[in-house]
């Protein structure tokens, strides 16, 4: 296990420079020019144009920007705005809100489509199973800015239950909505996947024992059946927690949520590259963390799984 | 059916020590149909046996048979749909367990009739360990703590013969050899200690040597506890040391019942004569093993008639007219074949 974890920790460097590179490169690769419009109506002083090129070596070669901004970072240095402001500042403010409303999704997500989930994969073909098919797929084939304004104007604006935005103190109470509204689609996805596992575990041998054994129904599903059909829901929610948070720009600018996405979009207009990439830096972290923290979760569901 | 056996012909079933009633787990008429798209498949076209406490009986068949099916509906564990009792009856302790409420079966299962599966290591949870497993029993149905249960559940491995108990409680299945997980399925099964014990072909997926073993220690098992064993089997070599009274099945009948020393010597049904042909024998060594002809019936579509005929070497007009019924041939036996008598009678 042990030597496990070391390996899987290594083999994160090169996943971590690659996607990083590519990020860098494809932010580099946006065509246009960084001080178009910096200073007002007229062009930038030359000055002052090649003070930023110096200090952000933007005469240089993209391997030779990219080995500079690494060598940067790795010292914890993500660099300055154009306007001078610290990019950490930015992510330290901005990440925290993300991750609080990707977390509220994430555990509406694990109870509402497990739950879902469940209950229809026990009774396959009757009315509740119905009901969460065709449920499930209107919100997996409506898109989330759609799901988001519908919410906000049916609760927020015409029946006045939620406040339309949410408060920069970020309450939990107010994150349920927009928490729905960012996990509308993965709940949909969650309620079908642990449909399916549980209805294939469901006629399983070791289920049949169970009962065989004479064990309550409420065990037989609460134990032996559920905990074996886990495993793909859990794989599902675990990687989805970087997907939410990354797709979150369209429901914080629904909400007005002061986080990541509405700080990437920002960043992609003014063409502040630093930003962007710091930003992305970040989730490619939380994506490959969590990934990994998914793979321990196997051996613990499934004693199968042996990591030597 | 046990009516002809009992009533009709008013002497005790075969093998039967002249006590009709009061028998521990009787199957009677049992019917099973399983429903299906494509159509309805007769899969118990009327099914009787019993057991007794102290005995095995051996319920012998090829796959499709409904030695199986018949056992998951003693269990209550028939896959419904598609499968569905449309007759008969299931007696333990002389009550009808069709017509209890599920909680009534439920409390039977384990406790008074317990279930050993062909395959231990899909019929065994992957992800709890063995020792979990047995001690959920004593956790669960009697209520005991953490401590004692695992302590009774190691004892239980002991006694199916698993080396180092102890160290093993914590083992999950994937874990055992295929016979030590077999010993761990059938200590799961007894924890409870069970009245009857159905046995589903326990030794089909080991290989020969540990099949052997586990037999002997089934047989053990049974003779210590005194329990009634159904040993559902499709093969011969198996059933002549453990059992006591085979029945042998086709297309979802009974076609012969007989002690085992009986059923060697004279089968009465030519199914069971063409079974026993069909065992390899060392003094015909180079020669071509025998088999029976032909197919099981499609169980949608079983021919008229005896269901056998169309596979019998005696088959006679008759007998693609005329359903035999499952008689008395003698004194101890039954047999569905129209010529039981002349069968049995032969030199």
């Amino acid at each position: 296990m042990g030597r496990y974890l070391l390996r899987r920790l290594l083999q994160l460097v090169p996943v971590f420079i690659g996607t990083t590179f590519l990020i860098y490169a494809l932010v580099w690769a946006v065509p246009g020019d960084p001080f178009a419009g910096k200073c007002g109506e007229r062009r930038c002083p030359d000055q002052y144009i090649a003070f930023m090129t110096e200090k952000y070596h933007l005469d240089q070669n993209v391997f030779v920007q990219y080995a500079s901004y690494m060598k940067n970072l790795l010292q914890g240095d993500f660099g300055q705005t154009f306007s001078q402001r610290e990019i950490s500042d930015i992510i330290l403010t901005s990440y925290p809100n993300t991750l609080k409303l990707a977390l509220v999704a994430l555990a509406i997500e694990a109870v509402i489509g497990l739950g879902a989930g469940v209950l229809t994969g026990l009774r396959r073909n009757g009315f509740l199973d119905n009901l969460v098919l065709v449920s499930t797929l209107f919100l997996i084939a409506l898109p989330v800015f759609v799901v988001g304004f519908l919410l906000q104007w049916l609760l927020g604006v015409q029946w006045g239950i939620i406040k339309p935005t949410v408060s920069s103190e970020m309450r939990l109470s107010e994150l349920i909505v927009p928490g729905f509204v960012l996990g509308s689609a993965s709940v949909a996805y969650i309620a079908r996947v642990a449909r399916t596992s549980i209805a294939e575990n469901r006629r399983a041998d070791y289920v049949r024992t169970a009962i065989a054994k004479g064990l309550p129904m409420r065990r037989v599903v609460g134990v032996h059946l559920l905990r074996n059909s886990l495993i793909p829901v859990v794989t599902l929610l675990g990687t989805d927690l970087g997907a939410l948070m990354g797709g979150a720009i369209v429901t914080e600018g629904i909400f007005g949520i002061n986080g990541i996405g509405r700080q990437v979009f920002r960043a992609i207009v003014t063409k502040e590259s630093a930003t962007v990439v710091g930003i992305v830096v970040v989730l490619v972290l939380v994506y490959l963390v969590m990934n990994l923290l998914v793979d321990l979760l196997y051996a613990a569901l499934d004693p199968r799984i042996r990591y030597e | 059916m046990s009516d002809i056996l009992v009533s009709e012909q008013s002497a005790p079933g075969p093998g039967g020590s002249g006590r009709p009633a009061g028998r521990l787990l009787e199957v009677d008429d049992l019917r099973v149909e399983f429903r299906t798209r494509d159509g309805v498949a007769k899969v118990i076209n009327g099914v009787t046996y019993h057991v007794d406490a102290g005995e095995t009986l051996a319920v012998l068949g090829e796959s499709g048979s409904g030695k199986s099916v018949t056992a998951q509906t003693i269990m209550g564990i028939l896959d419904t749909p598609p499968g569905f009792v449309t007759g008969g009856q299931i007696r333990f302790h002389g009550k009808d367990m069709l017509r209890m409420s599920s909680e009534e079966r439920r409390r039977i299962r384990g406790e008074g009739i317990a279930m050993i599966f062909q395959d231990a290591l899909s019929a065994l949870n992957p992800v709890f360990t063995v020792g979990f497993q047995i001690a959920e029993q004593f956790r669960v149905r009697r209520g005991l703590g953490r401590a004692e249960a695992k302590k009774r559940a190691i004892e239980m491995l002991d006694q199916v013969k698993i080396p180092n108990a102890k160290g093993r409680f914590n083992n999950y299945p994937h874990q055992f050899s295929g016979g030590m997980r077999q010993r761990a399925m059938i200590a799961m099964s007894l924890a409870l200690d069970p009245e009857v014990l159905i046995a589903d072909e326990p030794t089909t997926a080991l290989d020969v040597t540990v099949q052997a073993q586990i037999m002997d220690l089934l047989a053990e098992l049974q003779r210590e506890r005194q329990m009634g064993m159904i040993l559902i089997t499709h093969d011969l070599g198996v059933v002549a040391d453990v059992a006591d009274r085979i029945a042998v099945m086709y297309a979802g009948r009974i076609v012969e019942e007989a002690d085992v020393y009986d059923l060697y010597a004279k089968p009465a049904h030519p199914y069971t004569m063409g079974l026993i042909d069909s065992i390899p024998r060392l003094d015909e060594k180079g020669q071509q093993l025998r088999t029976i002809k032909g197919l099981p019936p499609n169980l949608m579509n079983i021919p008229p008639g005896c269901p056998f005929n169309p596979r019998c070497p005696m088959a006679q007009p008759v007998c693609r007219e005329k359903v035999p019924p499952l008689l008395q041939v003698g004194t101890a036996r039954a047999s569905a074949c129209h010529f039981a008598e002349e069968l049995v009678n032969r030199d």
